[in-house]
């Protein structure tokens, strides 16, 4: 069995030899001066086949650019530490450009940060950078809610029981927008269907994960997604119990074999090197960078065998509109889960909406709440 | 399916109790023998979270789970062994040396784990207890991994064999006094270096059901403190072997009623009903205890509670 | 490099007592921590790691400049507290690993209090007011969190190790139940967080360093509780219960009350610490308040001999191995838990070392041991 494209980087370390890292220590100072050094902050480890991998994936993007230093760093916690982490590659190292990914790295700390050093740039993922904050800092964000959306589609479709699971953290706005997203996307093809979702109550509680998902097939749901740092635990529990799963972060096929429909997959690399070939030719960097499936910021995963003709047509239909920017998910009236209209009849939240980016509202049609 | 509502809780309860009470057992289990003979490791988080790892490892290269629950059981017992040998040492407190032990193997185990968390290692079986049964929600629930019914059974045999065969005298003999373990001829200190590492190894097993069964994958959250808590069962359990199992199940069940309410619906306080086993242990623990401060069936020789 | 012999066998008194007495508190701990350098090198080797180049890497990012020296007290700043939380009931006799809890109570506390006194934040009189105000609130809090495992332990025989580590995850449960519902800013949109105090209550920096002023907090309250445990009749009380409980009730001490004074103080400590992090760090109480800190003192105190004046020298020296994480990880690919590695290593060669304790002779005088 192969290991995976982590170890053979682990093994590669060994091999290389000590002579190699001495080396690379001391050479670090004279390549400084041509190499632009990027700094990548994750929250978890960088193998968690998740939340955290999908960056180092695209961090590993931005390693395959020419004249380009990357440093990364894992298990951060957003607590003072990600600030003298920043501080340390700012001050020991020369990064110019640092990649802060967890959620609450951004307020107070990537501000701070941002303040203290105006000459290097911030670009934070999932904050809301506004006017008043600094002009060297950003934010950056992925519309995942689409394939999500997606994923609703083929779970309606292959759905016996018309009711679907989501296991989530925490009820944030992210997580419910997937939640709605997924939810809307399983009513367009019958409007009865049920979406049962469980927090567990943190981004990586592998016990709780599976004892949700076994749950949710207790209760006789049969398509089961999730988002929470690491879906492993999930999909295969859900694969051991015979539901259909849809995947989240990366692709997790392999697990799944008899029922990974498709899933939502982050393509972080589109964002890392737009910004870092930015920096190279000079250019001001964005400040507010928002995208879907429209600008390859994410993904689908394939179809599994299962997924019927009827499905993929459907999925494939709006996700054609979806690319081509004609498409509104969140389309009034909706109304959320206590039956109070939260989108009006005739009025559109577009991707853009900053108001969805500050959902706290469950659709109707999701048993849980906020 | 139907809708099962209220007892699809109980059922969750039930199912809970059997799916996550191993790793509780054979930590608790593990930590009653070392406890018993005179010594307290409170490491024994480091040694489940080590254990997952090199049990989850050794199934990936080897390609057998069996193989996996022995190399766990092995790095266990050689963490006991390093716990033992340690203490005794004069002046060496157990209760830190466990606290060290818990960083050095949960270091380790990350250290060693990195690679280990995408790819797909053989599971353990399933011995499906009625696989004839038409609900699937009760078939899962009976699909039993012997490693849970060995501790179920472990237990039984330690209760036995505390109180009816030599090696149980001497182990709480050793115990409750090391003068009256070298009167009878045996060295305190090598009882409780057997005691530790097979507390160890048990532990090292718990950890490989973690990772080889249920939840069934290595990720560096995977234990996220049930070692530690588990040792805390031990006093709970008042070093009694079936009280360990019962409190093990207690805690396995405790543990799916979050998830299980709020897939009826019910979605308050769900941190609140994921605390609420230890809130009840605690309350347990003052309901029972004794003013005068004595615990009845501690041994004498263990320094937490002197 | 000392000249020393290693005698078995209890030592013979000298003039140079009290001398070598203080030359082997430090020249023991010190070669433990070469021993355990030497094999943590000697670990990273055999992962075909230059020893060398990691060595002047942990060097240079904990104390080999001015940023890292500042990174490493930052570090150790709120070990010096909870240290002093595990160490001062540790003294009395009392193992209360309950750190964690008494400190998200603490900051819990502050965080509570903080946005109500928002008013007196306009004069620089009365931000130091509330700023004081704040910090009493999460001293006290934690205080009486503390007391709780001492008094059942008095009162009721419960053991207070297990106690106070369910009572962690209580708190830690109250605290996620909080700022997820009742206590939630809804303006704190995926990071759930309470309401902010005001930029004016924040507490700064230690003049003239970049190290928030919890670092003062912690030297001032080790130095006292040093002279309170050794230069005081409550520290001398302290000590005999937690030599033999029998004997300090046979001269007449009030076991109860000096139990529970030694646990409010821990807890004061423990709380203080869970204040500044809100107070100087987040700004509000979240999930991340929980950080492992009050974990991290056990082993601080442990390490110190639960003497307060050696909490010092060890916050500093752990502070300093995890300041030097990001080098190893950014320079050599090492993993993030290569430091939990190398703290596990020197934990246990300190811990081991005091077997020799009074055993060591550093200065072969005239008189020699027969």
């Amino acid at each position: 069995m192969s290991l995976g494209p982590s170890l053979s980087r682990r093994t590669l370390l060994g091999m290389s030899g000590g002579l190699a890292a001495g080396a690379f220590v001391s050479s670090r100072r004279a390549r400084a001066a041509s190499a632009l050094e990027i700094g990548f902050l994750y929250v978890g480890a960088r193998d968690d086949y998740g939340y955290n991998q999908a960056h180092a994936e695209g961090a590993a993007a931005v390693k395959a650019m020419p004249g380009v230093k990357v440093l990364e760093e894992e298990r951060i916690p957003e607590t003072i530490d990600v600030v003298k982490s920043m501080d340390s590659m700012i001050e020991l190292d020369d990064a110019a450009l640092l990649f802060p990914t967890s959620f609450g790295y951004y307020n107070p700390f990537v501000l701070q940060e941002a303040r203290k050093y105006p000459k290097v740039q911030f670009r934070h993922c999932g904050g809301l950078w506004t006017e008043k904050d600094p002009k060297n800092a950003g934010s950056y964000f992925g519309y995942i809610d689409e394939c999500q959306y997606l994923s609703g589609i083929v779970a309606g479709h292959v759905s016996k029981s018309k009711k679907l699971g989501f296991v989530a953290a925490k009820p944030i706005p992210q997580v419910l927008r997937n939640i709605n997203a997924f939810t809307l996307g399983a009513q367009r093809v019958d409007a009865t269907i049920t979406t049962t979702v469980i927090f567990t109550g943190d981004w990586s509680l592998p016990v709780k994960e599976a004892e949700a998902t076994n749950a949710l097939a207790d209760q006789g749901i049969d398509v089961v997604t999730c988002h929470v740092d690491s879906p492993k635990v999930t999909i295969q529990t859900a694969e051991g119990r015979g539901l259909y799963t849809c995947g989240y972060h990366v692709d997790q096929a392999p697990l799944a074999p008899k029922g990974y429909l498709t899933g939502a997959e982050w393509n972080w690399a589109t964002v890392y090197r737009g910004f870092v070939a930015d920096r190279q030719a000079g250019k001001p960097l964005a400040n507010f960078v928002r995208g879907g499936l429209r600008e390859g910021i994410v993904k689908t995963s394939p179809y599994g065998a299962m997924v019927p003709a009827a499905a993929r047509a459907q999925a494939d239909a709006v996700k054609a509109k979806l690319v081509a920017g004609d498409y509104v998910i969140f389309k009034g009236p909706v109304a959320d889960n206590t039956g109070k209209e939260v989108i009006a009849a005739g009025v559109d939240h577009g991707q853009t909406d900053l108001w969805l980016e500050k959902m706290d509202w469950l659709a109707a049609g999701v048993i849980g709440k906020t | 399916m139907a809708d099962l509502g209220i007892a699809g809780v109980a059922l969750a309860l039930f199912g809970g109790a059997i799916r996550a009470s191993t790793p509780f057992l054979f930590v608790s289990l593990g930590e009653c023998l070392t406890e018993l003979s005179g010594r307290i490791n409170l490491g024994l988080e480091g040694t489940l979270v080590c254990g997952a790892m090199s049990a989850y490892g050794a199934a990936l290269l080897s390609g057998s789970p069996w193989l996996g629950v022995l190399a766990a059981a092995l790095v266990g017992a050689l963490l006991g062994a390093l716990h033992a040998g340690l203490c005794s040492l004069a002046r060496v407190n157990d209760i830190a040396v466990g606290i060290a032990l818990m960083v050095l193997g949960t270091g380790l185990a990350f250290f060693f784990g990195k690679p280990l968390i995408q790819p797909r290692a053989p599971m353990l079986p399933a011995l499906p207890l009625c696989p004839g049964c038409h609900f699937a929600p009760l078939r899962a629930a009976l699909d039993i991994n012997p490693l849970f019914l060995i501790g179920v059974a472990l237990a039984f045999v330690l209760h036995w064999g505390l109180a009816n065969t030599r090696p149980g005298l001497v182990l709480r003999t050793a115990g409750d006094s090391g003068a009256a373990a070298r009167a009878m001829g045996y060295a305190p200190l090598l009882v409780r270096l057997w005691a530790t590492m097979a507390g160890g190894a048990l532990a090292g097993i718990g950890g490989a059901f973690l990772s080889l069964y249920y939840p069934g994958s290595w990720n560096e959250g995977l234990s996220s403190g049930q070692g530690l808590i588990a040792v805390a069962l031990v006093i709970f359990a008042r070093w009694r072997p079936l009280a360990c199992l019962f409190a093990s199940l207690l805690f396995g069940a405790a543990g799916a009623l979050g998830p299980a309410l709020q897939s009826i619906g019910v979605h308050q306080g769900t941190y609140l009903f994921n605390a609420a086993p230890y809130a009840l242990t605690l309350a347990i623990m003052i309901a029972t205890a004794s003013p005068r401060g004595a615990l009845a069936g501690a041994p004498a020789e263990l320094a937490v509670t002197r | 490099m000392l000249s020393f012999t290693l005698a078995l066998g209890a030592p013979t008194p000298t003039r140079r007592r009290w001398f070598g007495r203080l030359a082997e508190a430090w020249a023991l701990p010190l070669l433990a921590l070469t021993a355990a350098l030497v094999a943590f090198g000697a670990f990273i080797a055999a992962f075909g790691v230059n020893p060398l180049a990691a060595a002047a890497l942990i060097w240079r990012g904990a104390f080999g400049t001015w940023f890292s020296l500042q990174n490493t007290l930052q570090k150790a700043a709120p070990l010096l507290l909870t240290g002093l939380a595990m160490a001062l009931p540790a003294r009395a006799g009392l193992m209360i690993i309950g750190g964690e809890g008494a400190l998200v109570i603490g900051g819990l506390a502050c965080a509570v209090i903080g946005p109500a006194l928002a008013g007196f934040a306009d004069s620089a009189g009365g931000a130091l007011m509330a700023q004081t105000l704040m910090l009493a609130c999460g001293m006290a809090a934690g205080a009486l969190w503390l007391m709780i495992p001492g008094a059942l332990r008095h009162w009721r025989g419960v053991n207070e190790t297990i106690s106070s580590l369910l009572l962690n995850t209580i708190a830690i449960a109250v605290l996620n139940q909080l700022v997820e519902g009742p206590l939630r800013d809804p303006m704190s949109l995926n990071k759930p967080s309470t309401t902010p105090l005001s930029p004016a209550l924040m507490l700064g920096h230690v003049p003239g360093l970049s190290v928030h002023v919890g670092l003062a907090f912690g030297l001032i309250l080790c130095i006292g509780a040093g002279v309170l445990m050794q230069r005081t009749s409550f520290g001398f009380a302290t000590g005999i219960n937690g030599g033999n409980p029998r004997a300090a009730q046979m001269v007449g001490i009030d076991v109860g009350r000096l139990i529970l004074i030694a646990c409010a103080l821990a807890g004061a400590c423990a709380g203080l610490a869970g204040a500044t992090e809100v107070a100087a760090v987040q700004g509000s109480a979240t999930a991340s308040l929980a950080a492992g800190y009050g974990y991290s003192g056990i082993l601080v105190a442990f390490l110190a001999r639960h003497n307060p004046f050696a909490i010092i020298p060890v916050a500093v020296l752990l502070g300093g191995i995890a300041a030097s994480d990001g080098l190893l990880q950014r320079h050599l690919d090492l993993p993030d838990a290569t430091v939990a590695v190398l703290q596990g290593f020197v934990f246990i060669a300190v811990l081991a070392a005091e077997t020799f304790s009074g055993r060591l002779r550093l200065w072969r005088g005239g008189r020699r041991d027969g």
